[in-house]
């Protein structure tokens, strides 16, 4: 019988098992022959006895005693021992395990084989689970591999050096001679090995940046050579010649262009052609698409470049492929952070995306202009008895309704300069014009008479709310930060905005000093950031997205992977507070909870009493938002203490806050949290707000922490705080069991 | 349990004397500095600092929709029990995906690629920088060399000649990363090696029968 069959009857014998018993009693019978087997002398059915045993591995049953074997078949003469004796070091041997040192001779002895084959052998497998100290000892042989001249072995010597370096950064030196030859090979597997190589020893050592980024002009030209040969059959794949290899090229050139304008220079050209030329039909097409996108992107490209790779990202957008659909999606939101402008002319493209799926947006349009319209009015009239709440959550309406973003910041302005006594009128007033000050000067506006605005004009107000005396210090501060954002957003005058922020650099309240000293900063030691930081703000997300208005709003997303809550809260957000208006009419009290079936909270009249629609009335804007969660305080100690607040708890996650106060004579400084939790628990932790607290509780440091869990009842966290309170360093330690629940939960 | 910090926020931020103190600000002017300071930081960490990356590849997985391992490659160094707790969780993930969704999973710091062939799922890990599209295309050209190699491979072929699988993937992927982009070049190396395979298993079986051994 010849031997593989043996291991193919084993396989149909274990398929053969009816129960899961059975199947385990067939096994250790074989494996008990295996055994056996192993123990005797040189026998010639070794390398089926092995492969049997890594059949029986991967059904997931123990076979540690067969790494011995490995360790003597790859020792073996015989191609057959050997392939099968490396593929079981592979699967049985990894680092961590003492028997893969014994390999490495063995291994060092292959390198240098007659025959390619079990080269190749050897070299996959160093690549593939080559531990630290085996590179150390057979880094010489890779490299003198590396200058070989059959192209078979070049190629896997270049990923073998690529798995060395990113195990032992150091050995990095010893490749990058070679690296530079090999960019003159021929052969594509060669080139590709190569271009891996310089990638990365680049990101590894600045140095070979500087080194390679001479390379360009050559990189350039193979791509150019790839992009416009002609149909090669060998690597053409889908009417793209070689994408694998392509891929990789812009993937080094956006290493080598990032930061460097000469380098960007270089390529420039060629990322234009490979951008208007490639055919995106198909997934290699759009494979190499995306990488020219994302290089463009990165590295110092001109700004008809990159609308050109924003439009590429645009037209992907519409593509009936959903994976390239998503990928368009994840790209434009990172692109989004660090150029903005290029993004806007496609954000009607974003929402269009999303407007689609989801019917429920289709319900807003018309109601949101007269909600804006009744809260204004409220401000205007009763400005001075609406709660605190009422400003951030009025802003947070505006940024939603983004059509009337022209409307609300001429209404506003036309409120501002009549009266400025309301403070939360004053307050969303100077919100918005510092934020949409733009469309405030552009003077026309379809829905509100004409009125010409000059940039003196909107200065001149926002000045008059910063000196009068009727101004509480928070308005002060708003009108400040509008002042310093309108910085961006007016040619004319900026040195009047320059001139104000100094002045107050010495104003006696202390907030606003500090706020124009740090603005003063930003004009001057971070001024090329000025227009970054002070662009337009992203929709806000609020703490109580747990209001959602229903399954069909919410699926359509996670196809996209959840975007970021900015389109989220678009469509969400406004939904909501049609049906809190409703409820307003009615009388009902006013919604924690915006049930599924929204319809329900229509007016009904049943419980109406005046004083109720009174205190509905004032608390129109109070109702938007539920009661905040109750936060728990897990630690005091010597005036340190730390609190704790549950936020967006659904049932397999939660978003905890932690704040931390200091009342104490001094500042705690150095302030530093660290968590663990549970196995089963998976802990994110978001970056804090500072690591500094002041004293007598003037200030706080939070940090957010996002858990993820199967199983709540397991939720559980350790949290170690470290901190320096009066010169001493502490450390502590609290451990926390039980989590509070939002109020609305 | 292991402790897990604070993400490391860009130097540039803490020297700033702009945001060394918290600020007494509504949540609005929180939020809209909470921005800027995200951009200070993305700004300064895209300046020229060397980021570090994994491996490309760190697994490819073939399994069956009863969620049966078919193969299972590893480009990461970690143990038995870890692998079977990754390929548990990973195969899960992937089974309960509808068909209209999409190609791709964020899980942890990684990115699944995945792609259903007839009756199996064919399963990569990738690091959060990879271009996902290009790792569906990796996927596909192994599929087609298999398929090349066995004639319209089925599952049944990879279960009964899961060496051969395993060969080819290596033939293809090296470390984790593609080592040659041409399909006929790769075809004809694995059959270079079968024929040495088989003239090393030939004499001997031949003894063996005429009772020589």
């Amino acid at each position: 019988m010849s031997p593989s069959v043996c291991l193919q009857e084993m396989i149909r014998v274990i398929r053969g098992a009816r129960t899961q018993g059975e199947e385990r009693g067939v096994i250790q019978r074989e494996c008990a022959a295996i055994r056996a087997q192993f123990r005797q002398a040189d026998n010639g059915g070794r390398s089926h006895n092995l492969a049997k045993l890594l059949y029986v591995h991967m059904l997931g049953y123990p076979a540690h005693f067969g790494q011995m074997e490995c360790v003597r078949l790859i020792a073996s003469s015989k191609y057959s021992e050997k392939r099968i004796g490396y593929l079981g070091a592979m699967m049985l041997l990894d680092e961590k395990q003492d028997a893969s040192l014994l390999i490495t001779n063995s291994i060092k002895n292959d390198l240098s084989h007659s025959s390619q084959h079990v080269q190749s052998l050897a070299l996959c497998t160093l690549a593939c689970m080559g531990s630290a100290e085996m590179c150390r000892d057979l880094a010489p042989e890779i490299e003198r591999l590396l200058k070989a001249s059959n192209s078979y072995i070049k190629k896997k010597a270049a990923l073998c050096a690529v798995h060395i370096v990113r195990k032992i950064p150091e050995l990095g030196e010893m490749f990058t001679p070679s690296a530079h030859s090999l960019l003159s090979e021929k052969n594509h597997g060669v080139l590709h090995g190569a271009v891996i190589l310089i990638t990365e020893l680049c990101e590894r050592n600045p140095d070979n940046l500087k080194q390679f980024r001479k390379s360009v002009p050559e990189l350039v030209q193979i791509m150019k050579n790839l992009v416009t040969s002609g149909y090669s059959p060998e690597h053409n794949v889908a009417g793209i010649s070689d994408p694998f290899l392509q891929v990789r090229i812009l993937r080094l050139l956006r290493i080598l262009g990032r930061n460097n304008d000469a380098a960007s220079d270089a390529m420039n050209d060629l990322l234009a052609q490979v951008a208007t030329n490639t055919d995106s039909s198909k997934t290699a097409g759009s494979a190499v698409l995306y990488e020219t996108v994302l290089t463009i992107m990165d590295i110092r490209s001109e700004s008809g470049l990159r609308v050109l790779a924003v439009n590429i990202l645009g037209r992907f957008l519409l593509n009936n492929d959903r994976n390239i659909r998503y990928i368009s999606m994840t790209s434009l939101q990172k692109i989004v952070q660090t150029d903005h402008t290029a993004v806007q002319r496609h954000r009607g493209t974003i929402v269009d995306c999303l407007k689609d799926q989801d019917a429920s947006v289709k319900r807003y349009a018309p109601s949101q202009r007269w909600h804006i319209d009744t809260i204004l009015h409220v401000l205007v009239t009763a400005g001075g008895d609406v709660r605190d709440e009422t400003v951030p959550n009025l802003i947070q309406l505006i940024t939603a309704a983004s059509e009337l973003h022209c409307y609300t910041v001429h209404k506003l302005y036309r409120a501002l300069i009549s009266d400025i006594v309301q403070q939360s009128l004053v307050q969303v007033a100077c919100w918005c014009i510092g934020e949409y000050g733009d469309l405030l000067l552009k003077g026309e506006c379809e829905e509100i008479t004409p009125m010409q605005v000059t940039e003196d004009d909107v200065l001149d107000a926002l000045e008059t709310v910063l000196q009068s005396h009727m101004s509480t210090p928070t308005s002060r501060g708003f009108a400040l930060t509008a002042i310093m954002k309108l910085s961006t957003r007016i040619t004319n005058n900026v040195d009047r905005i320059r001139s104000v922020v100094s002045i107050y650099g010495s104003c006696i309240d202390v907030e606003l000093q500090q706020r124009a000293v740090e603005y003063n900063a930003l004009f001057k030691k971070y001024d090329h950031m000025r227009a970054a930081v002070l662009e337009r703000m992203p929709v806000i997300d609020r703490n109580s997205s747990g209001q959602t208005n229903g399954d069909p709003s919410v699926e359509p997303m996670k196809e996209f992977n959840q975007p970021k809550p900015v389109q989220g809260v678009l469509i969400q957000e406004p939904a909501n507070q049609v049906c809190d208006l409703l409820d307003l009419l009615g009388d009902s009290n006013p919604p924690l909870l915006v049930t599924n079936d929204h319809t329900s909270t229509a007016p009904n009249s049943t419980n109406s009493t005046s004083s109720n629609v009174q205190d509905n009335l004032l608390d129109l804007l109070g109702g938007l938002e539920p009661t905040p969660a109750p936060s728990v305080t897990v630690f005091e100690k010597g005036g340190l203490s730390l609190k704790l607040q549950c936020d967006q708890q659904t049932e397999t996650s939660t978003t905890v806050t932690f704040t931390a106060s200091n009342s104490t004579q001094s500042d705690i400084t150095g302030f530093n949290l660290q968590a663990a939790v549970p196995k089963s628990v998976q802990l994110q932790m978001k970056a804090p707000s500072g690591d500094l607290i002041p004293a007598q509780g003037c200030g706080t440091v939070t940090q957010t922490v996002l858990l993820s869990y199967t199983n709540k009842a397991n939720l559980k966290m350790r949290v170690r705080l470290s901190y320096s309170s009066q010169g001493t360093a502490c450390q502590d330690m609290v451990q926390i069991d039980s989590f509070p629940s939002p109020a609305w939960s | 349990m292991e402790w897990v910090g604070s993400p490391k926020i860009n130097q540039l931020w803490w020297d700033s004397s702009l945001w060394g103190r918290e600020l007494k600000l509504n949540t609005c002017e929180r939020s809209h500095l909470y921005c800027a300071r995200v951009k200070i930081s993305l700004t300064a960490v895209y300046s020229g600092t060397v980021r570090t990356y994994q491996d490309n590849m760190q697994f490819m997985l073939l399994f069956s929709r009863q969620g049966k391992l078919r193969l299972q490659k590893w480009y990461v160094a970690l143990s038995d029990t870890q692998k079977k707790k990754i390929s548990r969780e990973v195969i899960q993930m992937v089974l309960a995906r509808k068909p209209k969704m999409c190609s791709f999973l964020e899980w942890r710091d990684l990115k699944i690629v995945y792609k259903r062939y007839a009756s199996l799922y064919f399963c990569c890990a990738v690091e959060d920088q990879e271009n996902e599209l290009i790792t569906l295309e990796i996927i596909h050209r192994y599929v087609e060399l298999l398929d090349k190699y066995f004639g319209s491979v089925c599952e049944l072929d990879i279960i009964f000649n899961f060496e051969k699988a395993y060969y080819i993937l290596d033939e293809f992927i090296l470390g984790g990363e593609a080592q040659e982009t041409s399909k006929k070049i790769v075809l004809k190396a694995i059959e270079q090696a079968d024929m040495l395979q088989e003239e090393a298993e030939a004499p001997r079986s031949v003894l063996e029968e005429i009772g020589l051994t």
